[in-house]
């Protein structure tokens, strides 16, 4: 690690608010009975993360950027009227939503019902406890960050489950059979290509990669380009993100498991979604896109602004895909799963092991040797993805140059035939 | 771990472990059982941190919570006639005999072995748990794997319909 650059521990030095929550809580062990520090620091920890970072991201990020980015995309304006630019628009939601009746119907399983929301926030607030905003601001430091983080983020299909299954009502339940089959299916891909990362760089905490990262100068992205894409296509399947949101898919079953749900209760699994999606984004960035570093440019600019921003552009490119790419179909994305990022992922791990034998037998881990490593990987990632994909993908239909029905009707005028293959 | 927060978390963490398993056992919605039976995952999870054995805790949830739970989840949607409401069994009574002389044996096992008390904190790393998995013990490693892929197509055999049988026969 690099030495800080007129790094103080001074409290006002606001380049890492750690220095700030430490003179906090030490003041505080002096004053206060043993015992108030820890509930104090969860607090300071809460109101750090949760307030000034995910729920304004949540709101203007994940809201309002989002409504506005797919506006641009779909070439129309999204909210602007409430507030200069639309501003104020997530407030204004958030507003309508709190005051909006929470229906329950006759059958339901109240209970369950009831605690689904609730259950589906708790884990959007743990998983924050592991990300490291900088080098000394990261709540539990704990020397198995990765896998904490994939096992709360597996938490809330479940309480999804719960909202779908409790309604009685049959398109939620079909929601909740597909986020579970999805869940199921993506979890695989998802911790094989996370496993490739962590047999590269030998740690299972998050720190200590974001270190790695800077003392090689080179970001994961580069040495595991084809681990990367699973992850995101995995994470935006388990999210739930658009080209991929067939459990509340509103064309197939209107909207599956948040069917019954109306006012603050879906106001919670909507705002969640976007607090997952931020998360999933801050964990791709630390383990990806170097965390909060930024090749030397942390030591001028205080890390966990790198950070934020960084979350904030890999969350760009949700956004991104769901205004491009439409909804697939539930059979198309199993067997994408099973057939396409499960080999794939398998590869991928094949081909970083052999690499890191060889790296630390025969090359002695020379730093070097990961750049040679980088470009060989991003070779290997294109010939896979094309060799995969000319295996056993199929070419789309061509669609027919003329109308069917002018066919059947017999109105056949000779055209010239078709590009390619012609019907 | 010591101190007095930790003796708490035991009494809590064991309070609620005890409660969610009775009301798997009281329940009579299939699925209540099911969410009950997470919440004792959890809790068990919970002593594993306790135990200063993080990398099994996490393991716990990731396996017991994310996919087991899920799995018996989508066994009860598939199941015909698992209805919100169940029925008495005439099983009831054996399986409660059952359920107790298992557990007579258990206590009688675990207060007569004589328990070694580690001193020093354990520090169990994953990296010393991968490798004695796929160094000392790997066979046993393997061999688990086989038999659950055994089960896996042994159940798919076991409910082939003739109707799949006979279209199967054709292809």
């Amino acid at each position: 690690m690099r030495v800080q650059f007129l790094a103080t521990d001074n409290w006002y030095d606001l380049r890492d608010l750690s220095n700030l929550s430490s003179a906090i809580l030490d003041g505080l062990d002096k004053i206060a009975p043993q015992g108030v520090v820890y509930v104090a620091a969860a607090l300071i920890g809460f109101v750090a993360a949760f307030l000034i970072f995910v729920l304004p991201s949540q709101l203007f990020v994940g809201v309002l950027g989002e409504r506005k980015l797919i506006g641009r995309i779909q070439s129309r304006y999204g909210p602007n009227r409430v507030g200069p630019y639309g501003v104020l628009q997530p407030i204004a939601d958030a507003l309508k939503l709190l005051t909006k009746e929470s229906l329950t119907p006759v059958a339901a399983d109240r209970l369950v019902m009831y605690m689904a929301p609730v259950l589906f926030v708790m884990p959007a607030v743990l998983m924050w406890a592991v990300i490291p905003f900088g080098p000394n601001m990261i709540f539990a430091d704990i020397p198995v960050a990765l896998v904490y983080f994939l096992a709360i983020s597996s938490l809330p299909v479940l309480a999804s489950f719960m909202a779908g299954w409790s309604h009685n009502n049959k398109y939620s339940l079909f929601g909740a059979m597909r986020i579970v089959a999805m869940a199921i299916s993506y979890e695989i891909p998802l911790v094989l290509s996370l496993l490739g990362v962590v047999v590269l760089t030998e740690t299972l905490s998050l720190q200590e990669m974001v270190f790695w990262q800077d003392r090689f100068d080179i970001w994961l992205f580069a040495v595991q380009p084809l681990a990367m894409i699973i992850y995101f296509i995995a994470v935006s399947a388990e999210l739930n993100r658009t080209p991929t949101d067939i459990a509340e898919a509103e064309s197939e079953i209107v909207a599956g498991y948040l069917t019954e749900y109306s006012g603050m209760k879906w106001g919670l699994f909507y705002g969640m979604d976007i607090g997952y999606a931020l998360g999933a984004a801050a964990f791709g960035v630390t383990v990806f896109f170097g965390g909060w570093t930024l090749f030397g440019l942390e030591e001028w600019v205080p890390a966990w602004m790198i950070f934020v921003v960084k979350v904030w552009a890999f969350y760009f490119l949700f956004i991104w895909t769901r205004g491009t790419l439409p909804r697939l179909r539930i059979d198309q994305l199993m067997s994408f799963a099973w057939k396409y990022m499960l080999p794939l992922a398998l590869f991928n791990l094949l081909i970083i092991c052999t690499e890191r034998i060889l790296w630390t037998d025969a090359f002695d881990g020379d730093k070097p040797f990961i750049y040679l490593f980088a470009i060989a990987n991003i070779i290997f990632a294109g010939l896979l993805i094309l060799g995969w994909a000319r295996l056993l993908g199929y070419r789309p239909e061509r669609t027919q140059t003329r109308p069917r029905m002018v066919q059947e009707a017999g109105g056949y005028v000779p055209v010239a035939p078709a590009r390619g293959e012609g019907r | 771990m010591e101190g007095v927060g930790v003796t708490i978390a035991f009494w809590v963490l064991a309070a609620l472990t005890l409660i969610a398993a009775g009301g798997v056992m009281v329940s009579r919605n299939l699925l209540h059982a099911v969410l009950f039976l997470i919440v004792t995952f959890i809790g068990i999870a919970g002593f594993f941190v306790l135990l200063s054995a993080a990398f099994l805790a996490m393991a716990q949830i990731i396996i017991y919570v994310g996919a087991i739970a899920v799995l018996i989840l989508f066994a009860i949607l598939l199941t015909p006639r698992a209805g919100r409401g169940n029925s008495e069994t005439k099983f009831a009574l054996p399986a409660t005999l059952l359920a107790i002389s298992l557990a007579a044996v258990f206590l009688f096992v675990i207060h007569d072995t004589d328990w070694e008390v580690v001193q020093e904190d354990p520090s169990l790393a994953a990296n010393q748990l991968g490798e004695a998995l796929v160094g000392t013990w790997v066979v046993p490693f393997e061999i688990a794997s086989v038999l659950l892929t055994a089960a896996l197509v042994g159940a798919i055999m076991l409910v082939r319909t003739p109707e799949e049988e006979a279209e199967d026969a054709l292809a």
